[in-house]
C-alpha cells in the first residue's frame, strides 16, 4: 500500500530562501526582484545580504505568475492587478467571519 | 478525437484577425479567471478559453488547427491523411487510428512547427513539473485530518518531446484544522524530474463543506444556540454538540439574544499551536402556538412584569 504524503501549510512552514522562491514560483528571478521593488513580495529583512521570506509568500508568487501569463501583464501590471486580487481575499474572508458571527 | 470549437469558444469569426483574437481573450480572461472571478464553472471555462487562445495565437498552430476543418463541437472526427507531421507523439508519429484516444489541446500541447522548436539540451537536469488539485473535504474531515487519494491526469513529456496523457495517483495526508481556501504543498508529488532534476510539488486547493450546525472563521467556529424565553431569564444546562463531542454548557440566568457564549479550544486544532474556540450564538426562540393557559400566563407575566425593553428609545430620541 502506498504510504500518504504529508500536506504542509504554508502558515506552519519555516522561511524560504530567495532561491526556494525564484524555483518554486515560476519567475524569472530578474522579474521577481522587480516585484520585491514594488513592494508587491516582501523579504523579512531588505537590507539583508541575502532574502528571505514567509513560507506563504510562494502562494502570492505563483498567483502573481499565473496573472501574468494568463493576462499577458508586465511585472508592474501584475503589481497592481495583485494587489486588487489580495484586497477582494481580506474582504472575502472578512465576509466569511461575519457570516459566522450572523448564522 | 473530439472535436472542439476554438473560435467559437473564443467567440470570434473563423477569419478573425490576431488582433480580434487577443481582444476576445482577455475581455473573456477577465470574466473568468479563476484567481479574480466567481462565475460558476470559471475555473473549466478558463480552461478551454487558455487551450482556444494558445492554438490560435500562434499562426502555425492556427493553420493546423484550421486544416482540420468545421465540425459541431464534441464531434467524433479523424484528421486529414496528410496531417499531423508538426506534432511530436509518445511511440512516434500519428498513423491510422492513432488520433482515437488524444485530445486536441494535448496534441497542441505537443505542437513542434514546421521548423521544430528550441528544446532543452538532451541530457540538461530538468525539475519536474508542479501540480495543481483541488481537494474538497468535508467538514469533520477538515477538523479531524484526513488521508486522500488523488487521481490527477498529467501531460506526460517523452525523451522525443511527445506528449501524452497518464494517470498520476498521490496518497496525501491533509493536516487537522484546515480551511476554506487554504492551500498546501506536497513536496515532491509532482512531475518527475528529467535527467536528474528534481521531481515537482503538488499544490492542494482546499474546498470545505459548509456544516449544518458549524460555521467556521479561520480556526473559530461558530454554531446557534436557540434558547427558550424562559431559559434565557432563569437560565439552564444544555448539552450542545461540538465537532468534539458533546458537552454540557452552563448557560447563565439573563443571557439575552446575540450574545456569543464561548466554549475555549473546541475550535479548529492547527498544528502545535492553541486551538481555535467555538463560540455559541444565543437565539431566542418563542413559542408561535400557545394553548389558552399558557397565553393566561404569558398575560399576568406582561402586567407584573416592570421590564421594558424599549426605555433607551424614549431616552436616546428625547436628547
Amino acid at each position: 500500500m502506498k504510504q500518504a504524503a504529508d500536506a504542509l501549510r504554508y502558515d506552519e512552514a519555516t522561511d524560504i530562501a530567495w532561491t526556494e522562491l525564484v524555483a518554486a514560483s515560476g519567475w524569472p528571478e530578474a522579474e521577481l526582484a522587480e516585484l520585491v521593488g514594488y513592494g508587491v513580495i516582501a523579504p523579512r529583512d531588505a537590507a539583508a545580504p541575502t532574502w528571505t521570506f514567509e513560507a506563504r509568500t510562494v502562494v502570492v508568487a505563483r498567483t502573481a505568475w499565473r496573472l501574468r501569463c494568463d493576462f499577458e501583464l508586465d511585472p508592474y501590471g501584475v503589481s497592481v492587478c495583485l494587489g486588487f486580487v489580495e484586497r477582494i481575499a481580506a474582504l472575502e474572508d472578512e465576509v466569511r467571519r461575519l457570516r459566522a458571527q450572523l448564522g | 478525437m473530439k472535436y472542439k470549437d476554438y473560435y467559437a469558444i473564443l467567440g470570434v469569426a473563423r477569419d478573425a484577425g490576431a488582433d480580434d483574437i487577443k481582444t476576445a481573450y482577455r475581455k473573456l480572461a477577465r470574466k473568468y479567471h479563476p484567481d479574480v472571478s466567481k462565475e460558476k464553472d470559471a475555473e473549466e471555462k478558463f480552461k478551454e478559453l487558455s487551450e482556444a487562445y494558445e492554438t490560435l495565437r500562434d499562426p502555425e498552430k492556427r493553420a493546423a488547427y484550421d486544416r482540420l476543418g468545421s465540425h459541431r463541437p464534441g464531434e467524433e472526427f479523424r484528421p486529414p491523411p496528410d496531417w499531423g507531421g508538426e506534432f511530436r507523439q509518445a511511440g512516434g508519429g500519428f498513423d491510422g487510428a492513432g488520433f482515437d484516444d488524444v485530445d486536441l489541446a494535448d496534441l497542441f500541447a505537443s505542437f513542434t512547427g514546421r521548423r521544430g522548436r528550441a528544446r532543452p539540451r538532451a541530457d540538461a537536469p530538468m525539475p519536474g513539473s508542479d501540480y495543481e488539485a483541488v481537494v474538497r473535504l468535508t467538514f469533520e474531515q477538515a477538523f479531524a485530518g484526513a488521508e486522500v487519494d488523488l487521481e490527477l491526469a498529467v501531460l506526460e513529456w517523452d525523451s522525443d518531446g511527445g506528449v501524452r496523457r497518464v494517470p498520476h495517483r498521490v496518497k496525501a495526508r491533509i493536516p487537522r484544522g484546515v480551511t476554506d481556501g487554504e492551500k498546501l504543498r506536497v513536496p515532491n508529488k509532482g512531475g518527475a524530474g528529467v535527467n536528474g532534476g528534481p521531481p515537482g510539488d503538488l499544490y492542494l486547493d482546499i474546498e470545505v463543506a459548509e456544516h449544518p450546525l458549524f460555521r467556521m472563521s479561520g480556526k473559530d467556529l461558530y454554531m446557534d444556540l436557540p434558547l427558550a424565553p424562559w431559559e434565557a431569564v432563569l437560565g439552564t444546562d444544555v448539552d450542545l454538540p461540538t465537532p468534539g463531542g458533546s458537552v454540557r454548557l452552563t448557560v447563565r440566568p439573563g443571557t439575552r439574544a446575540g450574545q456569543q457564549l464561548r466554549l475555549a479550544g473546541r475550535g479548529m486544532a492547527r498544528g502545535s499551536g492553541a486551538p481555535g474556540d467555538l463560540y455559541a450564538l444565543v437565539r431566542i426562540e418563542v413559542p408561535t402556538v400557545v394553548d389558552d393557559r399558557q397565553r393566561a400566563l404569558w398575560r399576568e407575566l406582561a402586567q407584573s412584569a416592570r421590564f421594558d425593553p424599549r426605555a433607551h428609545l424614549s431616552q436616546e430620541s428625547g436628547r
